[in-house]
Formats: C-alpha cells, structure tokens, sequence
C-alpha cells in the first residue's frame, strides 16, 4: 500500500493510476485515441477552449448550480447538516451535461463529423444527442434493448434532439453491450467519428479528461461551502456507476485529508446475490472496455451483468481512478439496496420537494446511515447527480407491485 | 526452429502463401470443436488459430460473437481450449497453434502460469486483441520465457511511428488486420492490401499474414498472390453456424461440411503461385 500523503493529481503520462486505467485497444483504435490525447492536451491549456467552455457552462448548461442546504432532511437525519449539490438543476437535468460540453468542443476541434456514444439510463444520451443538436453534429447512441424499454421518455427525447438510438440486443442488452456495440461501430469508422464516453472510464485520455470536465462539481462546491460554512465539509458522499460525478465531487477535495468522502454503489438485491453492481465490493481487478480496473466477473474472467434498480448503475466495472483510492485506501466505498435507494427517493420527494435521479437517491440513503452517529457541527455534501422524472414511470411500477 | 517458423520455411520453399484458419474452441460443444480441430491440418490449414471465447468480444463480429457465445454456453473456458491443444498435439506435432483472445480471460488465469501451460500444450503463438505493444509488458517476458510467439496486429491506422514498436515484440509474423473493422465485416480491396503489405515489408523480414475480412476463395487467392499466409476465421464460423439445429445442437453433417469448405479454400490457395 501507498503512502497517504499523496498527492492526488494525474495518472502517469500512459494513463496509469497504480495498476488500474491504460489503453487496452485493439490497435486499429490505438492510433485515434493518442490523437484524442494530443488534441485534449492542447485543448485543455489554449485560452479560447476554457472561454469557449466556461461560456456554454454558464450560460447553456446553467452553472454553477447551487449548493442547497436541505434542512428537512437534515432534521430528519437527525444528525449532521446535509447539503445538496444540485447537478439536477443542470440543463437536461444531470451531471452529464458538463462532461458533453467538453467533449463536443473537443470534437469539434478535431474536425469529426458524428459522435457516438453509449448510455444506460439515457442520461449521457440524452446528454450528447442535446450537444449534438446545439452544435449540428451527426449523433448515434448505443443503448441496450432492455434499457430501451425501462427508459422509454428519455429514447423519445433522444430521437426529439435528432439523434438516431440503436437498439442493442447482445448480452444482457444493457449498458455493458451498448458500450460493446460502440467500441464496433468506432473501429469500423475510426477516421470520421468521435466516440464521447459518458464516464470516467474507456482508455486513456477518457478517464482522465472526463473526470477534468466533471471536476467543476467539486470546485464549485469548494466555494460554496466556504461562503456558507466557512469551513471544508467532513463528508463528501456520491453514487458511483462508473463514477464520474463521485469524481467529479471529490476530486478537487483529495488532499485535504480531513474531507472524508465515501463512494456508493448499487447494492441491488444485495451484495450477497449475484444482482448488484457492486464492483468494488463484489468484484476483482480485470480487463474490459479499454481500461484495467475492478469488474464483476467469472472466476474464468468472463464478465458478468450488473443489476441495480437504477439504469445509470447498472455496470460491471468503475472508473479505475476509484479502484485505486478503493486500494489505497482514500476513499470509502459502500453499497446500498435497492429498497434503501427506493425509501431514500421517496424521503427526498416527500421532505424537500425534491424528485432525485434512483442514482442519486444511492448517496442519499447513504448519508441517512453515516449522519446519525454526527451532529450538527458536521457536515455532509451529497452530489444529487440528476433529477428522477425519468424514473417516476420505474417507481409507480415498483410500488405498484408492492416492491419494498 | 519454432513450428510456426518451419512453417513459413516451407511454405517459402514451396513458393505459396499459407491458409490459418479459426475457430472458437468450444463451439458449437466441445467433442465437436475438437473433432474441427483434429481435422483442419488434413483439410489443408497450414497453421490453426483458436479462439479463447469471452463475454465481451469488442473486436468480433456479429457471427465469431455467436460463436463465441455458443462456446461459453457449452463450457468452454482458457483451460478447456488448452486441453483441446493438448489432445491435438498427440496426433499432430506439425501444425502451429496460436491462441487468439481478449487479456481478461488470460489475466484472470494467470499469464505466468498461462504462459508456461500454453506451451506445455503444445501452442506455439498468442494473439491478444485488446493488449497493444504499451500494455503488454507483463505478458511479453513470460511468453518470451516460454519461447511462445507473442503476434501484434498492424493495422490500416497503424503509422510509421507505431510500426516500430509493433514489430519490435513481435515475432513469429506480423498479422496485417486488412480493414478497419470488427471480424467478418467488410472486404478491403486487393490493391489496398497489396500497398500495405509492401509497406510492412519495408520495416521487417517477418512473414506477413493478412486476416479480417477474407470470406471467398477468389479473396484468399489473391492476397495468396501478395502475403505469406491468409487467415479465414468468420467464413468458416458461418458454415459451421449454418449446420446447427436451431437449439445450436452440431446436425451430422457439421464437421465434414466445415473442413470440406476449409478443403477448398486450401486446395485453391495451393494452387496460387506467391508473387512476392
């Protein structure tokens, strides 16, 4: 194990963080990604691009978004001031939008033509198709059958912004597959096309450069709460799918060793079930989708399906920056069910007014447990990643069955 | 000698391209699969390529995904498709094998002990798709070791600057994927191909063997004409999808069917004088 006074900044110049991220591509795609690289490098130090992004951030996406202190939930917690960063106020109502921006932009410096992107709940797609829309791009988007039929408003939102969705069918046909089916579709159209990964994962430069997109959450709430509290808060809390809002949030936080932050997953029906899409804490270290990091897998090395009541969950592996904080020890990583996730919504909906993403919901009910045992001179952060219309149709049928 | 260089010995001797043909082991189950196996070097493959299956094939098309789906269903996994090796190699010394497969599986296996049982079994190359020249350090001194050929992909967007890195781990020969696409898609044309195999062969001496995208006899005839060795896989795939039953269960016919098309697509390759 590694020293704890790291300091956390980049992975080395090949995409490492310790044995986790790299560039596991086929060669065909090996070329293109170092040119995303370069073009990324560029990008990210010339004046017009951070002026071109800071401009749509504030004036399209919406930021910054505020840092609401919610004291219904607070009181009924019991325990700790909770806060709520609202990335769900962000135009097209999640986090993913920040990272869309930038890419775009990107993309539009390397001259591409069509964007291609992979999604789960629909939100990255919903996402890409809206900057595709507002840049004139081409747009595809892989989405995996099943997917398709629990997230029906967000398809149709999808083709509204002029995006074109295919239906995957291999596999389990969820996000998984999609992101399969993208990986095909890049290689087979490498020179033209820009494939806009939604999370911190894939090879190297998209861990990275989507975490630095997403970082604004975190840098934002920086200010935030100094204005407010005038102090750092003690707990940083997100859900994690493949991670890039928890990253987003606690990036900007991982030296300051007294902001406790923890990560949590989707627990499914349990951890002790094989429906979870616990990879941290119910996988291993493997290969898969262009990076080395943990994955929810055979004891042969096939890859499993994840479940979680939550689309934008519901996936095998995690950013491999997280599966290094898992390893050295930086960052909590805890898992909650289904059912928490689905009191946790409800409680929100009820006592703020508030209708979260399931996702979200994920970091809520994890705050429930952990502000308990705090009092009011603690603080709690939770990224409340997006909103949860899209999930009311999944909710009225969960209830409906008497799930719970 | 390693078996995949005598090959390639031969072959020059013989003044023609060679035919690697492939198949997923396990597929459509196992007893068939070996029975393929057993048959394809009296068919007239001069070198075996051999799937390990995964769940997530990223490089393959939609019919080596099936086959490879159809593999995992039957219970094939990397020790199965070593076992397969092992029962080849007690009626065929001749014949390279090389493995082809995606890193996770040999990951999770171990690549050490991967490495040192591979060759016990009998497999003289390993093509790893998603493991790039960058990556591939922790399988490169193992194989190297075990005297295994480690076989990188050169590619249409492979540049000049990537080239060297490629050939420089490299050995056995270097595999030319002749379009930029998954396994079975498209065909790249003959003058495209015939370019990049003069280019390769100004960076190195190894023999060249082209692969993706061959389906016909005209198609391996003429890269016959320009490369060392054709490699057919997702052609061969099919004729083996085409006699299942529709619960995927082999009909009789299967295995005479498969090595009969591998039959002719070897006795027309033979007939093809290399121009090279």
């Amino acid at each position: 194990m590694q020293s704890v006074n790291i300091t956390f900044t980049n992975p080395d110049n090949r995409g490492h963080f310790g044995i986790y991220g790299g560039r596991y591509v086929s060669e065909t795609l090996m070329p293109l990604i170092l040119s995303v690289e370069r073009a990324y490098r560029l990008a990210k130090s010339d004046p017009m691009f951070i002026n071109e992004l800071s401009y749509y951030l504030n004036n399209y996406v919406g930021r910054p978004s505020p840092l609401y202190f919610a004291k219904n939930l607070t009181r009924a917690f019991g325990g700790a001031k909770i806060y709520l960063k609202r990335e769900d106020l962000n135009h097209t109502g999640a986090h993913k939008i920040n990272n869309c921006i930038g890419q775009i932009l990107l993309a539009k410096r390397m001259g591409k033509q069509q964007i291609i992107a992979e999604t789960g709940a629909g939100q990255h797609g919903v996402a890409t198709a809206t900057v595709c829309a507002l840049f004139g791009l081409k747009c595809l988007i892989f989405m995996g059958a099943t997917d398709i039929e629990r997230q029906k408003p967000n398809v149709y939102r999808m083709k509204l912004l002029g995006a074109e969705v295919r239906a995957v069918t291999s596999g389990g046909a969820t996000l998984k597959d999609a992101m399969n089916e993208a990986m095909r579709y890049w290689v087979t159209n490498v020179n033209d096309v820009y494939y806009m990964i939604g999370t911190v994962a894939g090879p190297h430069p998209f861990p990275t450069m989507v975490r630095d997109f997403q970082s604004i959450i975190g840098k934002e709430t920086r200010m935030q709460i100094m204005i407010a509290e005038g102090r750092l808060p003690n707990y940083l809390i997100a859900c994690i799918g493949g991670g890039s809002n928890a990253i987003g949030l606690f990036h900007t936080f991982l030296n300051d060793k007294d902001v406790h932050m923890v990560g949590v997953e989707a627990a499914g029906r349990g951890l002790q079930t094989n429906k979870h899409a616990s990879s941290l804490n119910g996988g291993m270290p493997g290969v898969l989708h262009g990076n080395r990091t943990y994955l929810l897998q055979t004891t042969d090395g096939q890859i499993n399906e994840a479940y979680s009541i939550s689309a934008g969950l519901d996936y095998p592996g995690i950013g491999p920056e997280h599966a290094w904080l898992h390893d050295i020890g930086r960052v909590n990583y805890v898992s909650v069910t289904d059912d928490q996730a689905l009191d946790a919504f409800q409680q929100t909906i009820s006592l703020e007014g508030i209708i979260p993403a399931l996702e979200s919901a994920h970091a809520i009910s994890y705050a429930k447990v952990i502000s308990r045992d705090l009092s009011l001179d603690h603080l709690i952060v939770i990224s409340l990643s997006g909103r949860g219309d899209k999930d009311v149709p999944t909710v009225a049928n969960l209830l409906a069955d008497g799930y719970s | 000698m390693s078996r995949i260089s005598e090959k390639f010995t031969t072959l020059k001797n013989e003044n023609r391209a060679g035919l690697i043909t492939f198949l997923v082991a396990g597929d459509p189950d196992l007893v068939t699969s070996q029975a393929i196996l057993d048959g394809l070097s009296m068919a007239g493959a001069d070198m075996i390529e051999i799937g390990i299956p995964f769940s997530d094939p990223m490089a393959d098309g939609p019919i080596i995904q099936a086959s490879s789906l159809r593999a995992l269903i039957a219970g094939s996994s990397v020790s199965n498709t070593l076992k397969m090796v092992q029962i080849f190699r007690k009626k065929n010394t001749i014949t390279p094998i090389i493995l082809m497969g995606y890193y996770n599986p040999i990951y999770i296996y171990g690549v050490v002990k991967f490495c040192i049982e591979a060759k016990v079994s009998g497999v003289d190359g390993l093509i790893v798709v998603d493991l790039p020249p960058e990556e591939a350090e922790e399988l490169i001194k193992p194989a190297k070791d075990q005297c295994v050929d480690l076989i990188f992909l050169a590619t249409p967007t492979t540049d000049n600057i990537r080239l060297p890195l490629i050939l420089e781990y490299t050995s056995g020969f270097i595999y030319y994927v002749s379009i930029t696409g998954v396994t079975g898609a498209c065909s790249a044309s003959i003058c495209d191909i015939a370019d990049a195999v003069t280019s390769l062969r100004r960076y190195t001496t190894l023999p060249v063997a082209v692969g993706f995208g061959l389906k016909s006899s005209n198609q391996v005839m003429a890269v016959g004409k320009i490369a060392d060795a054709a490699v057919v896989g997702s052609a061969i795939v099919q004729k083996l999808a085409d006699c299942l039953t529709v619960d995927n269960r082999p009909k009789s016919d299967l295995v005479k069917n498969v090595l009969h098309f591998v039959n002719e697509l070897a006795t027309n390759l033979q007939l093809t004088v290399n121009l090279k």
